[in-house]
């Protein structure tokens, strides 16, 4: 507790590759929720101990696949009511669970929990240069208050580059369907 | 029944592999026949089960490698024939448990469960949703003159969480298939009566596969129809709309117009209130987090058998994570998760229920409410 500026917490965990089960890596974290309600995202610090594993193979496979596209990729419902999910939109879905990341750290506090629930839509949007565009509507389960919230997202990757965030926004309720 | 991959190095060791067959009388699937068996070429062969360990030895004693090629004949056999499986004695021809099922199927599966296995179950009406569907419970019940304690277990309060029906429905079939085998289940039903709700919202459950898959509440209208559906797990009388709730309709845990206002929790409280005294343990399955859940979310108070509510739920945690490395977390809603208030178990517990949980199955938020149907047997497995 630090008075006057807020919460801080220090973290000890281990990071744990989905794809990848026996890489494990440890992290330290120190996140600081802001006082007030500015609604500041909490400051995050954090150093991780080793190596993240290599991805290029898979992201150039993942980036020509995209690139030698004739139409622009567009998709619901990832993964279906069922849990189901194609192999080709697997990389849709890992690209959409980095990019909401960085949306829940901007909206998160000290009563709210994320997750990625679903990718409602996800449509790819032509660019000349040589980044991938995609504008997702995902949406956010938040645990404390059970709600769905829609949130569109402009994420821009590059295998080179990474991923980022250009814009997004709360979008109301209704526009689910 | 296995089948073994070996490939001999040496001329004896071909002989040795032709010997084994034929003393053994083994299955040979490659080559046709045992004087086709070559050194440095491949050999499959399959094994009798009660044979394997002998001839595992035999291979042994002679450094002859082999690897398991199919650890179980039996099982890829059963897999390539789905409407054949030698387990469908006691259960619906063809019922797939490894897959999500819509309501009409569940209601048609609940009435062929007790056809089929009408010596032990029989269904019972609970009562009626908002929007007027009936509500059954299955219990399973061994003939006896002595009264028997109650297990209760109730699925599907929170319509998206598919998990949780689907597991009540493994639950059926895994008692059913197993009382007479296995020693544990069969004193079980010595001693206790199993009672099991499939699915509780099954308004709630219906929409999220029709219209909205991350559906929540039940299906009342408030509001003159402009906005629907209660929280059914803020809607029991315990410390009701206290805490961890909204007023709000249009909130996902809007806690209903007053304590027990929704009829799928009166159908529910109703009957449990009137056989309080037999029930010895309340459970209600939801997903997704991997909890075991003691009382009370409303409270950080523990309840009186505090000690006794954690030592079995560690146990349980213990024997899930056993089976896959599956972890959950065992303790009070209010502690590990956060407050809430007019949940059924902290109501089964108030009303003198003694061992009341929740239990939260997998998976941690990677699928969330949407786990993969790959998932249902490993997620029933280890929490049977």
């Amino acid at each position: 507790d630090i008075a006057d500026v807020g919460h801080k917490y220090h973290l000890e965990l281990e990071l744990e590759d989905i794809l990848n089960k026996d890489s494990n890596v440890n992290c330290t974290a120190e996140v600081l929720y802001h006082l007030g309600n500015k609604a500041l995202p909490p400051d995050v610090q954090f150093t991780i101990d080793g190596e993240l594993k290599n991805t290029d193979e898979a992201d150039n496979v993942f980036y020509n696949r995209i690139k030698s596209r004739e139409k622009e990729l567009v998709a619901e419902n990832i993964p279906d009511s069922h849990g189901n999910m194609s192999p080709e939109m697997e990389p849709i879905h890992l690209l959409a669970w980095a990019a909401s990341g960085y949306v829940i750290w901007q909206n998160s506090t000290e009563n709210t929990n994320f997750q990625l629930a679903q990718i409602k839509r996800v449509k790819q949007v032509k660019r000349s240069d040589e980044y991938l565009e995609f504008d997702y509507l995902v949406l956010l389960h938040e645990m404390v208050s059970q709600e769905i919230i829609p949130w569109q997202m402009t994420v821009l990757w590059h295998p080179q580059h990474g991923v980022q965030v250009t814009q997004n926004s709360l979008q109301p309720k209704h526009s689910l369907e | 029944d296995q089948v073994l991959h070996v490939v001999p190095d040496t001329y004896q060791q071909v002989q040795h592999l032709q010997h084994l067959c034929s003393t053994l009388l083994l299955d040979l699937w490659k080559p046709l026949l045992p004087e086709d068996i070559w050194a440095g070429e491949d050999v499959h062969i399959r094994v009798p089960a009660p044979l394997v360990q002998e001839a595992k030895d035999s291979l042994d004693q002679h450094m002859i490698s082999y690897k398991v090629l199919i650890p179980d004949v039996q099982e890829l056999v059963e897999q390539s024939m789905p409407n054949e499986r030698s387990s469908n004695r006691q259960t619906p021809e063809g019922y797939v448990y490894t897959q999500y099922h819509a309501m009409e199927e569940i209601y048609q599966w609940m009435t062929e469960i007790q056809k089929s296995n009408s010596e032990l179950v029989t269904r019972h009406y609970l009562g009626k949703t908002a929007e007027n569907r009936s509500m059954y419970y299955l219990q399973i019940s061994q003939p006896s003159d002595k009264t028997k304690k109650i297990i209760w277990m109730d699925c599907g309060i929170h319509a998206r969480e598919w998990i949780s029906p689907a597991f009540c429905q493994w639950f059926v079939k895994e008692i059913l298939q197993n009382y007479k085998s296995d020693p544990r289940i069969k004193r079980f039903l010595e001693n206790l009566d199993l009672y099991v709700l499939p699915v509780l919202n099954i308004d709630g459950y219906i929409y999220s596969w029709e219209k909205e898959r991350l559906w929540r509440k039940n299906r009342s209208p408030h509001m003159n129809g402009t906005c629907y559906g209660t929280d059914l797990n803020r809607n029991f009388n315990s410390s009701w709309g206290s805490v961890g709730v909204s007023y709000n309709c249009s909130s996902e845990i809007f806690c209903g117009s007053g304590p027990e206002s929704e009829p799928e929790t009166r159908a529910v409280a109703q009957f449990i209130e009137r056989k309080k005294s037999d029930i010895l343990c309340y459970l209600t399955i939801h997903s997704y987090g991997q909890y075991i859940l003691t009382p009370y979310g409303s409270t950080t108070n523990p309840p009186s058998n505090s000690k006794e509510l954690m030592d079995v739920g560690e146990k349980a945690a213990a024997a899930l994570m056993e089976k896959y490395g599956t972890s959950y977390q065992v303790g009070s809603t209010s502690l590990i998760l956060y407050s809430n208030s007019g949940s059924s178990r902290d109501w089964a517990h108030t009303i003198g229920i003694p061992f009341s949980y929740t239990f939260e199955l997998r998976d941690k938020g990677t699928h969330g409410f949407v786990l993969p149907p790959a998932q249902i047997q490993p997620t029933c497995e280890e929490t049977m």
